[in-house]
């Protein structure tokens, strides 16, 4: 049996698992996927996050992508990390750059098993700044300039394909190369503000076949979190890759307050398998949850059984579909077939909203009128706050 | 990597017969949908 | 046919060898996953008796004591000989410095 049958049925620990240790950042990405913004108060300590690391060096986790919010801005990140790569787990994590000096970039390239991945959207700051917010494209090339001059060899940047950047895929690739790092696309998901900026930002048709096609001839070099395997049944070339849904069966996401959710793109009530903190850990929640017991079931396509593509594309996204209000055994909203064209007419007005929200600012309400509030609590002026986003 | 059949990246489907043969297969670690 | 191996790939079976440093293996119903540090490849080891093997290999005076230990047969020697020329080449199991 391939590998790919076996993790089907989930494995008794993770391979790998993404771990958001805040949800503070200094951002406000209009598509975050975790709504960051503000810390949570009810953040995990140092001594939980050491125990945490603790329980996947036994669990034989092999390592973490840790995230979040921007998780440097933790005092305790540079601990945590040494923590991890001393307790057999290795570290990627995931950062817009802010404080990826020349002393810490000197000091990653000196640290076996820690892997830095640097966030942009766009080749040009006019792109990326408009997603990201003013200053951090120049923040980000920054970090990237200072990791490339302390000898950090093969680091990822790591990009959002969205209406505005697909144009942009080989400059990505150029500045990849120019600082010796590893190119990496993912896939934008109606997730946390994705929410928000799906309508307006999600790649058109035309563009699902560029991203396809160009992963066709230069997916080789180019890493992919595996997130468009949906995009498999445009052609006959299936991209590399597991292809396959890795939520509770090979990974999870642990989130900054202890929340085990099946994968970060399904922050919602709707996909958490339990607690940390509770007894037995994150061994209990990872082995016993009911929800990652139903994932382990076998899938049945559903709508999409009696279509030629469902070997290729397995359906899609069910963080994609659920936030799309699509139902979970049927067509992806970006579903390459069109078949999904119907249902989303349909479901349009009856979506899911992201239950957790620790952005700073308060989002847009659905007819897109924002609603202010004051930035602090004696703030009186209600436009104040609105001009982060 | 060498075209030796025991050790092959991971390829879709239609490798089933070959696959039977292989003792050790090598899959994308970064093809884990669900990470970052 | 052990000639054969180690000429084309450096793996020769009479030499001790073990699971590199940089690797951790992970022992699953199915087999094993195999995990390098360094290159961060994920491998799939696909039978007990191959895992068997390669946790063997660390105590035994070489490859062919590692089959034996594992109770491989002996018409499947080559294969697995083949398997391990594999490993050898991607560096998940490297020379075993002698005592």
């Amino acid at each position: 049996m391939k590998l790919v049958e076996h993790f089907k049925h989930g494995l008794d620990a993770p391979i790998c698992l993404t771990w958001e240790l805040t949800y503070a950042c200094n951002l406000a990405c209009a598509h975050c996927l975790s709504s960051s913004g503000r810390r949570d108060p009810r953040e995990l300590s140092t001594a939980e996050c050491k125990a945490v690391i603790d329980e996947l060096q036994r669990m034989q986790v092999f390592y973490v992508n840790i995230g979040g919010g921007e998780p440097t801005v933790r005092p305790d990140f540079w601990e945590l990390l040494d923590y991890a790569v001393g307790h057999d787990v290795g570290v990627k994590f995931s950062t817009n750059g802010v404080r990826i000096t020349p002393e810490r970039a000197r000091q990653l390239a000196a640290t076996d098993y820690v892997d830095v991945q640097i966030s942009l959207d766009g080749a040009t700051a006019e792109v990326n700044d408009a997603v990201r917010g003013s200053g951090s494209f120049d923040m980000a090339m920054r970090a990237m300039r200072n990791l490339a001059d302390a000898g950090m060899e093969n680091f990822k940047i790591s990009v959002v394909m969205t209406r505005h950047n697909v144009a942009q895929l080989d400059e990505f690739k150029s500045i990849a190369d120019t600082f010796g790092a590893q190119l990496r696309i993912t896939r934008l998901r109606p997730s946390g503000r994705g929410a928000d900026v799906w309508n307006d930002l999600h790649p058109t048709t035309d563009q699902q076949l560029q991203i396809y096609d160009w992963l066709v001839a230069n997916g080789e070099q180019v890493l992919t979190g595996d997130s468009f395997f949906h995009l498999n049944a445009l052609g006959s070339a299936p991209l590399p890759g597991l292809n396959l849904c890795g939520a509770g069966r090979v990974v999870c996401l642990i989130d900054p307050v202890g929340d085990v959710y099946a994968c970060p793109f399904a922050i919602h009530d709707e996909f958490l398998a339990g607690n940390i903190r509770a007894p037995g850990g994150f061994e209990s929640v990872w082995r016993t949850s009911e929800l990652f017991a139903r994932l382990r079931q076998p899938q049945s396509g559903g709508a999409c059984t009696s279509c030629s593509a469902y070997d290729s594309c397995q359906g899609g996204c069910m963080a994609a579909k659920f936030f799309t209000g699509l139902p979970l055994d049927g067509p992806d909203p970006e579903c390459v077939r069109g078949n999904a064209e119907l249902a989303l007419a349909v479901s349009g007005m009856v979506r899911p909203q992201p239950d957790k929200d620790h952005s700073r600012a308060t989002r847009p309400v659905a007819l897109g009128m924002p609603v202010a509030v004051p930035d602090r609590a004696c703030d009186a002026s209600p436009l104040a706050g609105l001009d982060r986003r | 990597m060498d075209n030796d059949t025991t050790t092959q990246t991971v390829a879709r489907g239609d490798e089933s017969e070959v696959e039977a043969d292989l003792l050790v297969e090598d899959v994308s670690i970064d093809g884990m949908c669900g990470v970052y | 046919m052990a000639c054969a191996v180690s000429t084309e790939t450096g793996f020769d079976p009479a030499r001790p060898y073990a699971l590199a440093a940089s690797v951790s293996l992970r022992p699953e119903p199915f087999g094993a996953l195999v995990y390098d540090f360094t290159t961060r490849r994920l491998s799939f080891l696909k039978t007990p008796q191959l895992v068997d093997t390669v946790r063997a290999l660390a105590d035994q005076p070489d490859a062919t004591a590692a089959l034996l230990a594992a109770a491989v047969p002996a018409a499947e020697h080559p294969h697995y000989l083949r398997a391990l020329a594999g490993l050898f080449e991607a560096g998940t199991i490297a020379l075993r410095p002698v005592a």
